[in-house]
């Protein structure tokens, strides 16, 4: 009992991933400062952020009061159960449990529901526009991402517990290495790019129309937690990728050096693409990329 | 000085309001994010929504129909958060003083913390003016008063 709440709430639950995660953020920051020539924040600027907001004034809307402030940590308790049972399975030591892969891919779709169950709540029509846009992305990017997972698990022989399908890669190499494999990774990608909510899909929080879109109403210690839920994001979502499509080598040193990839080519796309319009981003999703994934279901089934 | 407030002059999220200037201070401000000056090495971003602002700058001669849009978001942003008057236009209303639409200058309206002269100010002079408000910030904490508004 005690091992499952420390790791839950230490490590590799919500301490562990909050820290990788900030440092991920500034990452972000600092790879696209320089790659406008700029110098970039300092590495503490995110633990800043967070600590700043927490010492501000919280304003609450007056309708819906309670569901405005609760939205949030909607969204970080199921991210942060989502991190426990992905850090188990890449440690390959806290024993998971048959179909933890999809109670993960559940977890995952969270931190989007609480942005639009915490922006519908706040009454600004900004937000309200912030969350059916969201709305949209999610129903867009789900499907390709699913695909894509159904990729992999027709390649792990049915396998949907993470432990066994790391156990298989493990045995007969990563899944990236064959044809069906790398079209997956390359849909999953661009679908964690939405779910992230960089660029060129951050259409819910244009910040340059909608002036932070979904967040707009929020100020205080519930943007610090919302804040927290991206910077989580940006580290469980490439350790998903890595546990269903890197698993072959999972000593520290590879899986920085793994992540470090995945984070590298998330920010260049972030850095080199403008944002698409809603209609635009869906059509995207539910065009050429599930093609693709259908594709790499095809060819995983043909056992390529 | 606690860690709340440290942090605080460490990420300073700016809410730029223009209440009648002739946008040539607005451009200078925009200028302070380009490579050559870089403020996000201090932590300042320029943020869309008021409820995130920890400093509003303000430029412009602050007419008629400025002023209780102005008191409005100030009402609106969570406190603590500085006022800082950007250009001569804010400090003093510069050339439009007699003019038939100006009543009163920002700091008859809105407690404002800094004062940043020029018509428009350098970058430079912006950035130092922020510098400022941080010294403001710290020194409002050692004496532990809080500004009201
Ligand atoms: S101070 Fe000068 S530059 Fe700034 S708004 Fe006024 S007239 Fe324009």
């Amino acid at each position: 009992m005690v091992k499952l709440i420390f790791n839950y709430l230490v490590f590799p639950g919500f301490l562990f991933s909050a820290v990788i995660g900030l440092l991920a953020c500034w990452l972000e920051r600092k790879v696209s400062a320089r790659l406008q020539w700029r110098v970039g924040p300092p590495w503490y600027q995110n633990f800043a952020d967070i600590i700043k907001l927490t010492g501000k004034e919280i304003i609450v809307p007056s309708t819906m009061r309670r569901t405005f402030l609760l939205a949030p940590y909607l969204g970080l308790l199921g991210l942060v159960l989502a991190t426990t049972i992905l850090g188990g399975a890449a440690r390959l030591s806290l024993g998971g449990f048959t179909g933890d892969l999809i109670v993960v891919i559940y977890l995952f779709i969270m931190p989007a529901i609480s942005l639009i169950i915490g922006a519908s709540a706040s009454g600004n029509p900004l937000a309200s526009v912030g969350a059916s846009r969201e709305m949209k992305l999610v129903l867009a990017y789900e499907l390709p991402l699913i695909l894509s997972i159904i990729t992999v698990i027709i390649k792990a022989a049915g396998a949907i517990r993470l432990e066994q399908i790391v156990f298989y890669q493990v045995s007969y190499g990563s899944f990236i290495f064959s044809f069906s494999g790398a079209i997956a990774f390359v849909v999953a990608l661009i679908c964690i790019q939405a779910k992230i909510g960089l660029a060129p899909f951050d259409i819910s929080e244009a910040e340059q129309e909608l002036m932070a879109g979904v967040l707009i109403e929020y100020s205080g210690l519930p943007l610090a937690i919302y804040k927290l839920n991206k910077a989580i994001l940006l580290y469980a979502l490439p350790l998903f990728l890595t546990i269903l499509f890197l698993a072959k080598d999972l000593s520290p040193l590879f899986i920085i050096g793994k992540f470090l990839l995945i984070w590298l080519v998330i920010f260049l796309i972030k850095n080199t693409n403008p944002r698409l319009r809603i209609d635009q981003a869906m059509r995207f999703f539910w065009g050429p990329v599930t093609l693709l994934a259908i594709a790499g279901v095809i060819l995983a089934i043909l056992g390529k | 000085m606690d860690l709340k407030t440290k942090a605080l002059t460490k990420s300073i999220w700016v809410f730029h309001v223009s209440a009648g200037s002739c946008n040539n201070c607005d451009i200078e401000i925009l200028d302070c994010f380009t490579p050559r000056f870089d403020v996000e090495r201090f932590g300042i971003q320029l943020i869309g929504s008021v409820r995130h602002a920890d400093a509003l700058l303000i430029t412009g001669a602050m007419n008629r129909k400025a002023v209780p849009r102005m008191k409005e978001i100030y009402r609106q942003a969570p406190k603590p958060c500085i006022v800082v008057a950007c250009g001569i236009c804010a400090l003093s209303q510069h050339m439009f003083r007699d003019s038939y639409n100006v009543r009163e200058p920002l700091d008859k309206i809105l407690p404002v913390d800094v004062y940043i002269p020029g018509c428009p100010p350098k970058p430079e002079a912006i950035i130092s003016g922020i510098i400022k408000a941080l010294d403001k910030l710290k020194e409002n904490n050692n004496h532990g008063h809080k500004k009201q508004d």
